[in-house]
């Protein structure tokens, strides 16, 4: 670990992040950012099956995020962050408490955020590119249903300025990235959501201002526009883009 | 003189102990539930099963909704500590008991990754597919209203694309993280149990790495205490 931020030069011992520009892969962006952490990216690019979207997002399995450290490949973006927040926890940001209690509250919030709120985001969201939806959602029904998922937000934060207490933590971070597809829609009553509750507004625009969270935002953009040959200089690493990869399937062992 | 008070001391701890045992709010015949226990089971740790009354909605009462905002069982209270979501309340009560009972979450670093990364796959591909199959053969019924086949379709399609995976995985290692039987395993226990029950056992029994991994599950020690619980039938199609 030490070798590996004295000589960032060294490849082999270097991080690999396999990633695209969409969705699930902000959160892992954001994380490595949050710690600090030297990696190399690899963009994979997955225009051609964006626009097979089911309405799952997520087609299961060999998709990006993928972390490779050393001999461990990682998927799912929540396993990757849990794993780099305990193997590098002095390491950047500290996004998971010590305490076992504690961080039992951090556990508490991301599963909300995968069972709960998640469903009914990307719900949301299939109305804003049904372009490339093959299914019609009758987009009034959803809406009630996701206006009642912030609800427990709004009760979290008269407590505390976090998710989970008085620090950001994991169950922050992973909330953000759909929450800023959500205040990127069109549709006034989806930014309502957020902005109608000014515990969870005021929540979103300190996590917006976060340096990880602009560099993420900075690389996802170049991905998208897919100028990412050249080699990015940021403040804290150097992020080198190794290829450019069509579909890509990782075994997971 | 010393014995009489450490046997003082002795009796005070115990009942200090007793009223320190974890409080589990929920019902065994719901899946959430099902899932926590199995995990207490398997981690020889003493609980107390406080009924909640699903059908008469106790847990939309205000006082229920203080301990979990939304609305559902199970819920955990250890001490001053009050969890939800099951998957959170599995990995605090393996982690707090890590050295007692069944190993649910390795020590190792790498390891426990693996172990985490299979329990992410559980709550995002796995659970979204089978608990829309089994909302609409278990719980729509209940509500009086008919089974949509539409949706039971298409989520057994996925289900049966996650099963793939899950069998070329077990063709290579006994259990989804790797040699041993982890919350990864566990995860998946309850709603597949009632899945089974349903007409669609065919997406388990057909895949003969997946069916042998089910039968390794249900043959637990913990597994056999929890199952009973597990008391709710699905609509026959």
């Amino acid at each position: 670990k030490n070798e590996r931020k004295m000589n960032p030069t060294m490849d082999d011992s270097k991080m690999k992040l396999h990633c695209g520009w969409f969705f699930f892969n902000l959160a892992a962006i954001f994380g490595i950012h949050e710690k600090g952490l030297y990696f190399e990216l690899v963009f994979v690019d997955w225009v051609a099956d964006v626009v097979n979207l089911n309405y799952t997002f997520v087609q299961p399995f060999g998709q990006v995020p993928v972390l490779e450290d050393g001999d461990l490949k990682l998927s799912e973006s929540k396993a990757i962050m849990r794993y780099l927040a305990e193997q590098y926890k002095d390491d950047g940001t500290n996004l998971l408490p010590n305490d076992l209690k504690e961080r039992a509250i951090v556990s508490t919030w991301m599963e909300i955020d995968t069972i709960q709120f998640l469903p009914l985001a990307i719900l949301s969201l299939i109305r804003e590119i049904k372009s490339f939806s093959h299914r019609h959602y009758n987009g009034s029904r959803k809406q009630s249903q996701i206006i009642r998922s912030p609800k427990h937000l709004r009760g979290s934060f008269s407590e505390s300025p976090y998710l989970a207490g008085e620090s950001f933590t994991l169950a922050d971070l992973h909330h953000l990235p759909p929450i800023h597809y959500l205040l990127n829609t069109e549709d006034e009553k989806v930014k309502d959501l957020i902005y109608s509750r000014p515990n969870v507004a005021a929540w979103v625009e300190k996590m917006k201002s976060r340096p990880a969270w602009l560099k993420t935002l900075h690389i996802t953009d170049l991905m998208k526009r897919r100028h990412l040959r050249t080699q990015l200089d940021l403040s804290c690493h150097d992020v080198a883009v190794v290829a450019h990869k069509t579909v890509m399937v990782i075994g997971n062992n | 003189k010393q014995t009489r008070s450490q046997f003082y001391l002795a009796l005070t701890l115990s009942s200090a102990l007793r009223q320190m045992v974890m409080k589990v709010y929920g019902d065994g015949m719901s899946a959430c539930v099902a899932r926590v226990l199995l995990c207490l089971h398997e981690k020889e740790t003493e609980f107390e099963l406080v009924p909640v009354d699903l059908f008469a909605c106790h847990h939309k009462l205000p006082s229920f909704l203080s301990m979990n905002p939304f609305g559902q069982v199970p819920v955990l209270q250890d001490e001053d500590l009050t969890l939800f979501e099951s998957r959170a309340i599995t990995a605090y009560i393996a982690e707090k008991h890590k050295d007692k009972g069944t190993d649910l979450t390795r020590h190792a670093d790498k390891e426990a990754a693996i172990v985490k990364l299979w329990s992410e796959v559980e709550s995002h591909h796995f659970n979204p597919a089978i608990s829309a199959v089994i909302h609409q053969l278990i719980v729509v019924p209940l509500q009086g209203k008919t089974p949509d086949a539409a949706i039971v379709e298409e989520n057994l399609e996925k289900l049966g694309k996650v099963l793939d995976v899950y069998e070329e995985k077990l063709g290579k290692t006994k259990y989804l993280a790797g040699d041993s039987y982890t919350l990864a395993d566990l995860h998946h226990v309850p709603y597949t149990y009632y899945f089974m029950k349903t007409g669609h056992a065919g997406l388990v029994n057909d895949r003969p790495n997946v069916k042998a991994w089910w039968e390794d599950l249900c043959s637990r020690p913990a597994f056999l205490k929890v199952s009973p619980g597990l008391t709710v039938a699905p609509a026959t199609n």
